[in-house]
């Protein structure tokens, strides 16, 4: 029986994005073809992987990846560089905790000055990311949206909370924005769709569908990536073909197998790489399953996981 | 998948007789295609017929054990591409890979590395399934001597005989056939020497080809020659080629039902960098490997390995579910903080991890729910007030604290006064609406 490659026909392509100024953007999405299936279709980009900064120190990581920032994290600045100049960052992802109410509770102006500061020392896109709180996000987005006026950066998360303004503010100052919704095919779908006929251009969107860590819920998140992206490619939903976001690192730093000494746990072996590990096993999940911009924390899992892209590639 | 209608129709005898029960020939094939009717029915079927639609009707991806015993491991019988269509059915096998080289001393370590390897999780216990024995020494006596070695002090650990020379494989396959070892592997090459002593000795066979065109021409000319139990390797080795390839032997198998791929795939990992070996292995998990061959088993890479295969092959349809206990977590004591929350798998961890992170030691009182999340759960009737507070009163928890505090999430805040008067005596307050609020909660009660 002679062999035959059985191929699928796509209709769908995920739409191209590209975000930073100059020389230095990075690009994502535009294949016509499941996750790395170059034999059926085109891969035109490879996913990008931001490094993670905060705007305070990172108190909550552990001090697996802690210490790494030891000598910059006290500024958002200086960490930006190194990750820039020291790491060769592809983007950088700066996350303003710092203005959460049950954190420093700092207010909008404040994140929109640490933002202007980032992004006058660094050359590499820049994504923008609130603290995860509905109400506070709004705002601080909104000056953080303004300060990075001209930058063409990613900022986000809108979601079905508040995203009206973050929309309006990303629409207005010509960023990219982030879409999240909390693992729902429909539930994407829907603020997708509230997005754009707020008048949103859809190809400066991106959806996350909400990351989760290696055995907190990775299955869910993983299947509704499949999901989204079957619907994209093979249905031609033009609803769903933004290119998709993997936020993997606030997931994975916080699970017990990222925390626990082997002292606690012997048969879970050493401590270091195990975080590692757990960080670069959810990020591979998260691109087999169809992501195409990761924003991580460990420098040896980027490392790792941008060598699997090459080898995907 | 099966013949068409129309397909089956050609094969049968075309009499119209009516004794099968159909006015037609074509009604009752028709009737076989849809699954409503037993080719059994037709007396006048010839045996030609008969074993062609029994072939079209035999599961795409076949199925058999590695092992025997308590730790064999069934592999293949997968039906689905995508896990979100149905589920993935039998977990891939993990294989450590050790070389005849290796002194006895080291085998013996290495092998006590597998027999320790296995770690609970969610209920589930999860190990190193098998052992991989390369024939590397090119000294057939060493080899067997190896083999015997590893089968003496790992009894139960299913066996791959990673070993390409019939000459030398014949007798060790021999000496350990009752255990049903996977012997590694038929090439175009040895094809009918290796086929024969899988054949002899009834043990499953590997093959290897470089390419599906000449893997699927091998598993003809191998499956002609009587060994049905084959698992196949195209030769992958590289991410991309894993991937690829892995997906083009399913979707043969599964959407054109092409035999000749309709069996499991082993990969070969086997990368210095252990880091990279996990994350590799994990495209592998993913995508359609039944036998992942890895050259080290850190505890670490182990946990991680095991968990994306747990979290993958569960069964979309069914969530996972912890045991209704009262959990410790950090060391808490009679003043500590008493929470509770349902048993959906996801929750509990999702909770548990929250409270780990915020470092105060608490009780976590987590109810059975039949794997609701809270509100959900609590929508169904399986988490009200007058089940909880039977679940608390009777869990004895109320005699290893100094108070009756018990604090309940937020999103079934409803909840609270119909638990204190159900609970009488204790206090009801309530947590926050998500999980990402308990640590600056319990943070905020502490100080």
């Amino acid at each position: 029986m002679a062999y035959v490659i059985p191929k699928e026909t796509y209709t769908g392509r995920v739409l191209e994005l590209e975000f930073g100024k100059a020389l230095r953007t990075a690009k994502v999405g535009g294949e016509n073809t499941l996750p790395f299936l170059s034999f059926e279709g085109e891969l035109p980009n490879k996913p990008v992987i931001a490094y993670e900064i905060q705007d305070t120190l990172p108190d909550d990581w552990p001090d697996t990846v802690k210490n790494l920032y030891a000598d910059v994290s006290n500024n958002p600045v200086k960490w930006a560089k190194y990750c820039q100049d020291e790491l060769k960052a592809q983007a950088i992802a700066i996350r303003l905790v710092s203005t959460h109410p049950d954190r420093e509770n700092r207010s909008p102006e404040d994140a929109a000055k640490t933002v202007k500061e980032v992004l006058s020392a660094i050359d590499v896109p820049l994504i923008i990311l609130g603290s995860n709180h509905i109400e506070k996000d709004a705002p601080v987005l909104v000056a953080a949206a303004q300060a990075a006026s001209g930058y063409n950066c990613i900022i986000g998360k809108a979601q079905e909370g508040n995203y009206k303004t973050i929309t309006a503010a990303a629409m207005a100052h010509n960023h990219k924005l982030i879409a999240m919704s909390e693992l729902d095919v429909n539930l994407s779908k829907q603020l997708n769709i509230l997005i754009t006929q707020m008048g949103f251009d859809k190809t400066r969107l991106i959806t996350d569908p909400m990351c989760s860590a290696l055995g907190y819920g990775l299955e869910y998140t993983y299947s509704v990536i499949e999901r989204i992206r079957i619907a994209a490619l093979l249905q031609n939903d033009t609803t769903m073909q933004s290119p998709i976001l993997g936020d993997v690192g606030m997931y994975v730093w916080k699970v017990k197998e990222t925390l626990a000494p082997e002292v606690d746990v012997p048969l879970w072996g050493s401590l270091e790489d195990r975080g590692i590990a757990w960080e670069a096993l959810t990020a591979t999940a998260m691109l087999i399953a169809g992501a195409n911009l990761l924003i991580m924390r460990h420098p040896k899992a980027v490392e790792t996981v941008g060598k699997v892209i090459e080898e995907l590639i | 998948m099966a013949l068409s209608g129309v397909e089956i129709f050609k094969l049968l005898p075309k009499t119209n007789c009516k004794k099968c029960g159909f006015p037609t020939c074509l009604a009752f094939a028709m009737k076989l295609a849809q699954g409503q009717a037993d080719l059994d029915s037709c007396p006048d079927v010839s045996e030609e017929a008969k074993r062609i639609l029994a072939d079209a009707s035999a599961p795409p991806i076949r199925t058999f054990n590695l092992g025997i015993g308590e730790k064999a491991v069934k592999i293949g019988g997968e039906t689905v591409l995508f896990r979100h269509d149905k589920r993935f059915f039998n977990p891939c096998v993990f294989a450590f890979n050790i070389k005849d080289t290796l002194s006895d001393d080291e085998l013996h370590k290495v092998v006590q590395k597998v027999l320790d390897s296995e770690i609970e999780r969610v209920g589930q216990k999860l190990r190193i399934d098998a052992i991989s024995i390369e024939f590397a020494s090119d000294d057939s006596s060493r080899y067997h001597s190896v083999v015997k070695l590893v089968s003496q002090r790992a009894p139960d650990v299913p066996l791959i005989l990673n070993c390409k020379d019939p000459s030398v494989a014949e007798p060790v396959v021999k000496a350990v056939a009752q255990k049903k070892p996977l012997l590694y592997c038929a090439t175009e090459e040895n094809a009918e020497a290796m086929a024969n002593i899988a054949k002899t000795n009834k043990v499953p066979l590997g093959v290897y080809a470089q390419g599906l065109s000449a893997l699927s021409s091998l598993t003809e000319r191998i499956k002609a020659m009587g060994v049905d139990d084959l698992v196949i390797d195209s030769g992958a080795r590289k991410a991309k080629d894993i991937l690829e390839l892995n997906t083009q032997i399913r979707r043969s198998a599964i959407k054109k039902n092409f035999k000749p791929l309709g069996y499991p795939i082993i990969n070969f990992i086997l990368r210095d960098d252990p880091l990279l070996e996990a994350s590799i292995a994990g495209v592998a998990v993913a995508k359609y490997a039944s036998i992942i061959v890895l050259q080290g088993i850190e505890m670490w890479k182990n946990l991680a390995l095991f968990t994306l295969r747990q979290n993958l092959y569960t069964d979309p349809q069914v969530p996972m579910q912890v045991e209704q206990k009262i959990y410790k977590i950090g060391e808490p004591t009679a003043e500590s903080p008493l929470l509770i929350t349902t048993n959906f798998s996801l929750t509990y961890f999702i909770v548990s991890g929250e409270i780990e992170g915020s470092r105060v030691p608490s009780w976590l009182a987590v109810m059975d729910c039949e794997g609701l999340s809270v509100l959900t759960a609590w929508a169904a009737g399986k988490f009200t007030a007058g089940k909880i507070a039977q679940f608390i009163k009777e869990s004895g928890i109320e005699a290893r604290l100094n108070h009756k505090e018990l604090i309940i999430p937020g999103m079934v805040a409803i909840l609270s006064g119909a638990l204190e008067e159900k609970l009488e005596g204790w206090r009801i307050t309530v947590g926050p609406r998500e999980a990402n609020g308990i640590p600056t909660f319990l943070k905020s009660r502490a100080a």
